[in-house]
């Protein structure tokens, strides 16, 4: 039966496109990391490349700014999809409901170039729609992208508008799983909203929950076309995060050390994540 | 009454709310799009005191010898190719890892699972399209779009595939029907509900993405859409008017696909993201 029907020949066309195009250069980068390459000859230099990029600012702070936006992102999207997600759960029998979960929705289709682009109009310093809003209140916007302590929050802030939908919908696919009985038995026992919320929504969402903070933890570690399109990097390269860095390695030539970047990512995800999505499953499996 | 009106007042203030934060940015989109390159200049929520709608969209199209349209034409080419070649290898691949137990599905499983948080290693990839010659060609574009959504891909199959039961391939076998035939004419066309989302998410996913074309197809040839707007971006840095058009013009896909096919997308994105 297995032999028969089940004929490996059907994984050959998948394991080809994915091992060539996946596998194999997963595998190479960790050879040509540690090479002055040019695409066509290398030259073998051990880990020059990685002592050179933990010695300069810049890439340090590169490392630095990555892992402060996976974790906001991650934490942001984390708590107010739930409390989006909840509320639009809730025993309040929205009307709008459709309408709402809709418009928080839609932005997750929208390309990131066309989020970033729009946002940074609504940014602009001088004339744009926040800062003339807040101008209304008699008070002076800042440079939102131009403000070296500000700018990577703006970028963070415009991550989390369009991020946050895919967390709500996921956090609603959760509770909606949930026995609606837990529910009915708190409201015997005389349990207001909070309770609801606190004892039996906020731990049996819990897969739910894991699902959002990995999803978006390892977007967050990953990310480049929002950061690339709203300040490049900068002003200065105070906003470079480890994909913007490789890029720039990457366009000045630099193969091999754009590559050493592509691994310290990779051991970055590995680090941080899998041990991450390896706690997170356990504690669940606690509950 | 009291706890009546109390509902109302916070969904009214939901409603507000919702209306400002994600409400507000798509309308000034759209209205500074029929604004004169003045008018959008201002950065307002006004309405446009003269129109250009049509003007804009006309440029935003037409401008540097249609590049937008020629962009429209390759991130369509890509979009289809990869959307075909991930259902085919993905559908075949996921009836198989589903099927069978052995020491090769298992450790096929293992990889896959991998691809769905490592990141794809760029100048390597790059390098390894240059050797089989496909570097910078809507081939290799489609190769590269397919392979990084494999992971994600197997998975919505392989969760789906374990739902449709075995006695079907059982009789199969005993009919002496062909395994070619067998996959192709029994259990393809009962995958059908999951082959509709991996079509729609991946169509969405390919036709938003940025950074692999960035890398993988640079020059002035085969540009895909987001690259236009990208080169747009760069070259209109003021026309608001005509950089606004283009946002509109490159959102409208997704969007369409969205109205006629919410629930495919978010019940796909959901499941994928659960049982990840």
């Amino acid at each position: 039966m297995n032999k028969k029907v089940y004929s490996y020949w059907f994984l050959i066309p998948i394991g080809l496109v994915y091992v060539v195009i996946f596998i194999v250069p997963t595998f190479i980068s960790f050879f040509f990391s540690m090479t002055r390459w040019t695409l066509v000859e290398w030259d073998y230099i051990g880990f020059r490349n990685f002592t050179t990029f933990f010695s300069e600012i810049q890439m340090v702070t590169s490392l630095r700014n990555t892992i402060v936006y996976a974790l906001t992102t991650s934490g942001l999207k984390t708590v107010f999809g739930l409390l989006l997600g909840a509320f639009l759960c809730s025993s309040l029998n929205l009307r709008t409901r459709s309408f709402l979960r809709s418009m928080i929705f839609f932005p997750t289709l929208l390309s990131t170039l066309a989020v970033g682009i729009a946002f940074k109009s609504l940014f602009h310093p001088t004339k744009g729609l926040i800062n003339s809003a807040i101008g209304l209140l008699g008070l002076k916007g800042p440079d939102w992208l131009g403000n070296v302590s500000l700018a990577l929050g703006s970028v963070i802030f415009v991550d989390l508008w369009k991020g946050v939908g895919m967390a709500t919908v996921i956090y609603i696919a959760g509770i909606m799983a949930i026995d609606p009985q837990y529910y009915e038995a708190l409201q015997i026992d005389g349990g207001g909203w909070w309770h609801k919320f606190r004892y039996i929504t906020l731990p049996l969402c819990r897969p739910a929950m894991n699902s959002v903070i990995i999803l978006s933890f390892i977007t967050g570690l990953r990310t480049f076309d929002l950061i690339w399109v709203m300040t490049n990097g900068g002003p200065g390269f105070t906003t470079d995060v480890l994909a913007s860095v490789i890029y720039k390695q990457y366009s000045n030539g630099y193969y091999g050390l754009a590559t050493a970047g592509n691994v310290v990512m990779l051991l970055l995800v590995a680090l941080l994540a899998f041990p991450l999505f390896w706690w997170l499953n356990r504690k669940e499996a606690i509950l | 009454m009291n706890k009546k009106v109390k509902k109302l007042v916070i969904e009214i203030v939901a409603v507000i709310l919702v209306l400002a934060i994600f409400g507000i940015p798509f309308y000034y989109i759209v209205i500074n799009s029929f604004k004169t390159r003045a008018g959008a200049a201002q950065m307002s929520l006004g309405f446009p005191e003269e129109f250009a709608a049509v003007e804009n969209y006309e440029t935003a199209i037409t401008t540097q010898n249609y590049m937008v349209a020629t962009g429209f034409l390759n991130s369509v080419i890509i979009t289809l190719g990869t959307v075909v070649l991930l259902i085919l290898v993905c559908s075949m691949g996921g009836f198989i890892l589903q099927r069978r137990r052995s020491k090769l599905t298992t450790f096929a499983n293992f990889l896959s699972l991998v691809g769905l948080m490592i990141p794809p290693a760029i100048v390597p990839t790059i390098r390894v399209l240059q050797t089989i010659g496909v570097f910078k060609s809507l081939f290799g574009m489609v190769l590269v779009a397919a392979a990084l959504q494999i992971p994600f891909t197997l998975m919505l199959y392989r969760a789906f595939m374990s739902t449709i039961p075995k006695e079907i391939d059982e009789a199969a076998l005993i009919d002496g029907c062909g395994r070619l035939r067998h996959f192709f004419m029994i259990i393809f066309p009962l995958l059908k509900p999951v082959t509709a989302t991996v079509t729609v998410l991946a169509a969405v996913n390919v036709f938003n993405d940025f950074v692999n074309p960035l890398y993988f197809l640079p020059g002035a040839k085969n540009v895909t859409v987001q690259l236009t707007m990208y080169n747009f971006y760069g070259k209109f840095a003021s026309s608001w008017n005509l950089l606004m058009a283009n946002v509109v013009l490159i959102s409208l896909p997704p969007l369409l696909l969205f109205i006629f096919f919410s629930k495919r997308i978010v019940s796909g994105m959901v499941s994928g993201a659960i049982k990840g």
